[in-house]
């Protein structure tokens, strides 16, 4: 090839480089390994994780079943190795399937637009509140303090050369939820009211009342749900007054994966369509009448707007949108339903036996799906060391994020715990009465 | 002729494939008592809709559905992909099996640090082998994307300069730049000042040095530049830039051309963030996810985000105690699973096999533009790097435009290039092979273009009615975007 063009080497190519910048050694990086050695290499860095235990952390992370049919079809050349579908002639494929996930996201909601999906629920709830500022002009948030700390600091991250500022509506210490009285007592300058749903304990909030309370104020009601399969059994955000529903969709068929690669979702009501972060699909006709789905509305967006634009996101989070399409479409209308019950009543029953443990408390009263809060009679922390020691992590200690939480252990119970499992943690936990 | 016609199978909407009753899965019976739903959460908190918007689907109707949808999609795995700026090369399937691993993808991200060494030390190698690659010191890998890179870092650029005194108020970008970099600045709080290029899509030095003055905060540049070509006066653009206080920020969209052939770091470059999707050869999947770690120098690395990967291999944990810290810009630890896939994809090559890499994916350019400039219009004369742009000069003439010889180019089995980017050529037309393309393919294509070309000249409606051998023709975008239908909602009975 370098004959038939003239030259005489490769370094020729490279004489764009100044000399002096040319790296004239090896990268100082390990010898190239062969397949069989990369493996080995890999496989004994994933032993070295211990995740044969018995494990009920969730806090915004869910174990579920994956049906194996989602891995045999994101696995398909045509689905992974293929590029955003700016070409729609030969990206139907991927178009349709966001298309499909953006229905599947409204009727879970109860929204009317979702776009093709986000980064993660922190990042989407940054963007919403970044959209509430555009829509309403003001420049105030509120956020309820048991929002993920996480998705907290994301949003702190976002606002803070935004020009937006945040306060913080704080919780019921008895029930656990956000306490109506702040909320009456918003002022005319909050842009949005964010709330999570269930929230970061577990507690179901009162999403018609806070719409009310929101709306008096003028400002938009983001609802933000962390656990998706929730929407399986709680009644959708939007059917209770939400202006945007946004979250996460880890639960729909994306492993834990050390917490990403995951799948963050935006729904709006139909008046800002035009005011979404992110990329858009939308149904179109080519000249012979036949239908087909192309990316739409993208004067909303960076490669358009340039420093103008709506989000300075390029990407959606294509294949794992994909997963989520195809595990709602595989458990469908009754599965959704029936796995979202499974994950109440096994939380409902570990709670229940931890509660008639005596010396081991339930902390909130109010209504939960799958997480709760137990305020241990030692420190949570040591509390957890023990039960480590016997192949139980038992829950996030509390501590990590509301020092003075110090004796709390959020507990995630979902489908995938047997009866027996459960069991094992509440009489380990019966020992540290 | 690469490709041929043959019957694509017609499919609707999953929704439209539903019967009442159908189902495509089997849960384990439930194994405690149960108590009714609305005796727990009260009946106000439930649902009213009993979700009969979701499908009710087999197993079959799903895996009939999706894999008929998939066959409707162009892949790298169907042949060349020249999508310039998005580096679409082969994406190896070990690394798809590694980070399928149990212990890798049933990870908890709140495991207890004890237990998950192995993903610690995983994240510690791939942040020591991004540093020795950019020849900057300190990596972080939570940016989940290129345009999350963007924004994180120049976050690390003004938190420094708050440190050394006052954020400043401008980020100077050129005209060639990607939108995402304006849209970044923007998030942080940044004016923009549009640099105009050179006529060889450079940096003007005589213009830089006027426009730097005590309020540029950063300098963003592409580099190589998206015109293909390697900035000859980067170390006098840093100096420049330096000199006047700021910092320079360097879009890592390029670094396929470089690895292992010359570092950002050694040219003076502060911040880059680096396109694990690209460079780093994990899969695109459609449109994400992808990951854009950032490298900085070490002035920089105390305002890297959080968490950080702190302690010794065997001891490793995520440090949170970092008072000087952008902040976190997503929950948990980065997008792990791709990340496991690029630590994969460098072990596999070692240092002699990512310059190799990089070496081929510039003679394959220089292949391409060796053979397409007598029919194709070279948008700038000199050097290219691993792309090559083009413009439809010559073929307008014809009445014929980017849009239909990309479109033509589907009909000869091929995706298309990037079009009409950079926005600083008329009609720009963006190709990269990279590496991953034989000879043999690198012909095909020539002899594709080649032949769109001639029918330009001979046959010009041909083109502009391109494509004619997919399932559907050119769709009415411009209609779509007017009457927005962005969902399917059932017919009512």
């Amino acid at each position: 090839m370098l004959r038939e063009m003239g030259r005489a080497s490769i370094a020729d190519l490279f004489r764009g480089v100044p000399a002096g910048l040319r790296l004239n050694r090896l990268l100082d990086l390990p010898a190239a390994l062969s397949e069989a050695e990369a493996l080995d290499h890999f496989r004994l860095l994933a032993d070295a994780n211990a995740t044969r235990v018995s494990s009920f952390l969730g806090a915004g992370a869910y174990d579920h079943f994956i049906p194996t049919v989602i891995d045999t079809l994101i696995s398909r050349s045509e689905f992974y190795t293929s590029y955003t579908p700016y070409q729609p002639e030969i990206t139907q494929g991927t178009l349709q399937a966001i298309f499909e996930f953006q229905t599947l996201i409204c009727e879970l909601t109860g929204m009317d637009v979702a776009n093709a999906s986000l980064y993660d629920g922190s990042t989407a709830a940054a963007e919403a509140v970044l959209m509430a500022e555009r829509v309403t002009g003001r420049s105030r948030v509120a956020i309820a303090a048991n929002l993920h700390p996480e998705y907290r600091e994301v949003v702190d991250t976002y606002i803070r050369n935004a020009g937006i500022a945040a306060q913080t509506l704080p919780t019921d210490a008895e029930a656990g939820t956000l306490a109506p009285g702040p909320l009456e007592d918003l002022g005319p300058e909050v842009a949005a009211v964010v709330v999570q749903s269930p929230n970061f304990f577990g507690g179901v909030e009162d999403l018609t009342a806070l719409a009310e309370a929101t709306h008096r104020a003028g400002a938009l009601l983001v609802v933000v749900v962390a656990e998706g399969l929730s929407l399986g059994l709680l009644r959708a955000p939007g059917a209770c007054g939400a202006d945007v529903v946004c979250g996460e969709a880890q639960s729909f068929g994306i492993p834990l994966s050390f917490g990403g690669s995951y799948c963050g979702f935006f729904a709006v009501r139909e008046k800002y369509q035009r005011q979404l972060p992110g990329r858009l699909v939308g149904q179109a006709q080519d000249t012979q009448g036949r239908g087909g789905y192309v990316l739409t509305l993208a004067t909303r967006e960076q490669h358009i707007r340039r420093e103008k634009a709506t989000s300075n996101i390029c990407t959606n989070q294509g294949l794992y949108a994909l997963m989520a399409t195809i595990y709602l479409s595989t458990l469908g209308r009754r599965g959704v339903r029936e796995v979202a019950e499974q994950n109440l009543q096994k939380a409902h029953y570990a709670a229940g036996r931890v509660a008639a443990l005596g010396g081991h408390r339930l902390r909130f009263t109010a209504p939960f799906f799958n997480e709760f809060v137990v305020t241990c009679p030692r420190p949570a922390a040591e509390v957890l060391d023990r039960l480590r020691g016997r192949g139980i992590v038992g829950g996030l200690p509390l501590s990590r994020f509301f020092p003075e939480m110090t004796h709390d252990l959020l507990v995630c119970v979902t489908e995938t715990a047997p009866k027996a499992e459960i069991d094992g943690l509440v009489d380990n936990l019966k020992a540290e009465v | 002729m690469k490709a041929t016609t043959h019957i694509s199978q017609n499919e609707g909407l999953i929704f439209e494939r539903s019967r009442a009753g159908r189902v495509g899965y089997r849960l384990p019976a439930l194994d405690v008592e149960a108590a009714p739903a609305a005796e727990l959460l009260g009946p106000a908190l439930l649902r009213e809709d009993d979700l009969a918007g979701l499908p009710e689907v087999s197993e079959v109707d799903v895996i009939r559905h999706f894999t008929r949808l998939s066959t409707w999609n162009y892949a790298v795995d169907y042949g060349m992909y020249p999508l310039g700026s998005c580096t679409m090369k082969y994406n190896p399937k070990l690394n798809e099996r590694v980070a399928r691993l149990e212990g890798f993808a049933a990870a908890h991200p709140y495991l207890p640090d004890a237990l998950a060494q192995g993903n610690l030390e995983l994240l510690k190698r791939l942040e020591e082998c991004l540093a020795e690659i950019t020849g900057l010191p300190a990596v972080s890998l939570q940016p989940a994307a290129g345009a999350q890179g963007e924004m994180t870092g120049l976050m690390v650029i003004r938190r420094c300069l708050e440190t050394r005194g006052r954020a400043r108020r401008r980020v100077l970008i050129p005209d060639s730049a990607h939108g995402t970099n304006p849209a970044s600045a923007a998030i942080c709080g940044y004016e923009v000042q549009t640099l105009k290029s050179n006529a060889r899509g450079a940096i003007d030095l005589e213009n830089l040095r006027r426009v730097v003055d005590e309020d540029v905060a950063a300098l963003m540049l592409t580099n190589p530049s998206t015109l293909g070509m390697f900035e000859e006066n980067i170390e006098e653009i840093c100096r420049i830039v330096h000199e006047a206080g700021g910092l320079v920020y360097m879009d890592g969209a390029n670094m396929n051309a470089l690895v292992g052939v010359t570092r950002p770091g050694d040219m003076g470059v502060d911040v880059i963030h680096l396109n694990l999707h690209k460079t780093f050869s994990t899969p695109h999947g459609g449109g994400g996810p992808g990951a854009g770690p950032i490298a900085v120098t070490a002035e920089l690395e105390p305002f890297l985000p959080l968490p950080r990967v702190a302690g010794e291999p065997g001891a490793l944990r995520l440090d949170y105690n970092r008072p000087q810290s952008v902040g976190r810009v997503r929950a948990f630890h980065g997008n792990f699973s791709v990340l496991v896939r690029a630590l994969c994809y460098i072990l596999s090559l070692g240092p002699d096999g990512l310059r190799e890499a990089t070496e081929t994916a510039v003679l394959n350019a220089n292949y391409l533009a060796h053979h397409l400039e007598p029919d194709y219009e070279v948008a700038v004369d000199g050097q290219p790097m691993h792309e090559v742009i083009f413009s439809d000069k010559r073929q307008s003439k014809h009445g014929v435009h980017t849009l239909d010889i990309a479109k033509r180019l589907i009909d000869y089995g091929f995706h298309p290039m990037t079009i009409y980017f950079p926005l600083i050529v008329p009609g720009a037309m963006m190709v990269e092979p990279t590496e991953s393309e034989g000879r043999e393919e690198l012909d095909l294509f020539i002899e594709a273009m080649r032949a769109i070309a001639r029918e330009a000249r001979e046959t010009p409606e041909l083109v502009k009615g391109a494509p004619h051998n997919t399932r559907i023709g050119r769709l009415d975008e411009a209609a779509a975007a007017r009457r927005p239908a962005l969902r399917y909602r059932a017919a009512k009975a």
